[in-house]
């Protein structure tokens, strides 16, 4: 009994610990009050007020959002068709490839951010969004490729068969049979590199100009000092996270029926 | 018809077969545009900062083409940097311990101690959720809990258990660790918690079938069989605190230093690029090193074949 207790009591106690601080801010996006003190005195939307009028705040998530949409339709135009080839052929260096594809998310974000940093200039890339745009898409690549690849392997290949004894070309079996049978997997996929593009901030940091993306913009905030509006902007952040992975996760339910 | 059917019923796919569909020119037009990509964006610019690292900066911070090693000579004989990296090394360290302890009894519970399907992906799902949030949202958590003036504080002083803030808590190492683990702990998590459920009831059961206790249990039978899980985990949470270089600057104090901050700060302020460049190179093959020596040991430990 007493076993019992401390094993399910351990278990609350991180489950505490991963979400009390989350909650916290969720919490205190409802104080009125400019200091996060303790206890909260008086609770107002004021600082979703604040939020919704700050400019510089409103430029960023505008970025982040034009730099995360046009990354990810890129990353699955250049990422969708080299899965698949990866995929269902054999050459020689395939393994030296995958390792490629996988480089910028298993070496620091760091090294990839400088080692980007000094080079897009040489090649006439100047740093601005655009570059921030062609440094995620660059990671965003592995996201597509692991994330398709596996549902590649569950795809039956009895279904691009029939299609060729059915008299398809191979353009027209790509993009009438196993791009619509892969449909789930890749919004899944795309709704990924939505929330990791959004989220990225080590390569980001380097590569940024004038125009802030919304994490860098909230790293100025608290290096300037604390602010309760970071509270709630986090606390939409959070929200649209919860509501971008349930759809996600419904989504990937699907493709295994 | 035969065939097919034949082959439907027991898997065997027909690949041979449709390779030959694909014209050679078909394969480099689908391989092409990513290939491309990853050499222009991600391989020269490796290959641009391994040729930066062995050339020289002059006085104004200009790249100077001339070849040397005394960026590397710089890194292994001035203290700050090489004692930098090895403090880093030892703080990824102790952060991926951390982590590892963080998750077993979670994920030991629901795996092991959950019996309904539902609450058990629930449970799963809790854990995988904060993966998913905002790296600076969950740093910025810790912030305001920490601070002189934070949460944390203001909880101890309400409730009489202290009569002044405690000023040394944000700021330090103390606090950069608490949120590297708690922003990596679903990284170990996940991986663990994958170990655990790969590993058949029926040993547990048979392990105490034969009279061993619940804690003999978890330590002689399910943590050898989840150990290639854990070793993974961990790795996770070093590398990945290897490359940190905001949590230093959000929450450590000023003697917390990783080794990230001092390359972010070659390519800053200080603007040496060539010994940032070594420095970031130096970090690469570390890293090379771990994540080969972890899979080894992973490999090594692995009792189920994937």
């Amino acid at each position: 009994m007493l076993r019992r207790i401390f094993t399910s009591g351990s278990a609350a106690l991180v489950l505490a610990f991963i979400y009390l601080p989350l909650l916290t801010i969720i919490w205190y996006s409802f104080s009125a009050e400019s200091v996060n003190s303790f206890p909260i005195k008086a609770y107002s939307l004021e600082w979703y007020k604040v939020m919704a009028n700050d400019d510089s705040l409103l430029r960023a998530v505008a970025s982040s959002l034009r730099v995360a949409f046009a990354s990810t339709v890129i990353a699955l135009i250049i990422g969708i068709p080299a899965t698949f080839a990866l995929h269902k052929f054999e050459f020689p260096g395939k393994r030296m490839v995958e390792r490629i594809v996988l480089m910028p998310i298993t070496l620091p974000g760091i090294v990839t951010g400088v080692a980007m940093l000094s080079f897009f200039p040489r090649i006439g890339v100047e740093l601005s969004l655009v570059a921030v745009g062609i440094g995620h898409i660059t990671f965003l690549l592995a996201i597509v490729v692991t994330q398709l690849l596996s549902r590649f392997k569950r795809l039956d290949p009895n279904l691009e068969q029939a299609a060729y004894d059915l008299g398809a070309t191979p353009l027209r079996a790509f993009f009438t049979v196993i791009i619509p049978n892969i449909r789930t997997a890749i919004i899944g996929a795309a709704l990924l590199c939505l929330v990791l593009s959004m989220d990225e901030i080590p390569v980001t940091f380097f590569l940024i100009a004038r125009d802030n993306t919304l994490p860098i913009e909230i790293y100025g905030m608290m290096r300037r000092g604390i602010t309760p509006e970071v509270n709630a902007i986090s606390t939409l952040i959070f929200l649209a996270t919860v509501v971008i992975l349930i759809i996600s996760q419904r989504l990937s339910r699907k493709t295994n029926d | 018809m035969r065939a097919t059917l034949f082959q439907y019923a027991f898997g065997t796919n027909q690949k041979l077969n449709m390779t030959t569909v694909y014209s050679t020119r078909a394969k480099i037009l689908l391989l092409a545009p990513m290939f491309t990509w990853l050499t222009a964006f991600l391989l020269l610019p490796y290959f641009f900062i391994f040729i930066q690292s062995f050339l020289q900066s002059d006085a104004f911070g200009n790249v100077v083409y001339s070849f040397t090693a005394e960026s590397y000579i710089k890194i292994f004989s001035n203290k700050l940097y090489y004692f930098t990296l090895f403090k880093t090394l030892l703080m990824s360290c102790f952060v991926a311990v951390l982590c590892v302890i963080i998750s077993l009894p979670l994920c030991y519970f629901i795996a092991f101690k959950v019996q309904s399907e539902s609450r058990k992906t629930m449970l799963y799902t809790l854990i995988v959720l904060p993966f998913w949030v905002s790296y600076i949202v969950r740093a910025y958590s810790w912030k305001i809990i920490l601070g002189q003036f934070g949460i944390l504080n203001g909880f101890l002083t309400y409730t009489g258990l202290i009569s002044e803030p405690l000023s040394f808590i944000l700021y330090s190492d103390f606090a950069t660790i608490i949120c590297l683990v708690y922003i990596f702990t679903p990284f170990v998590a996940i991986p663990i918690y994958t170990a655990f459920e790969q590993i058949p009831k029926s040993l547990v059961e048979a392990s105490k079938d034969l009279g061993a206790g619940s804690w003999t249990t978890f330590s002689r039978v399910i943590i050898p069989l989840a150990l290639p899980g854990i070793i993974s985990g961990a790795t996770f949470a070093l590398v990945l605190t290897m490359g940190d270089f905001l949590a230093p600057v959000l929450l450590g104090g000023p003697n917390t230093l990783f080794i990230s901050n001092i390359v972010q700060n070659l390519f800053g302020t200080s603007n040496d690029k060539p010994l940032g460049s070594a420095l970031g190179i130096v970090i690469l093959a570390l890293i090379v090193i771990v994540l080969e020596v972890s899979t080894y040991f992973e490999k090594k430990y692995s009792s189920f074949k994937s």
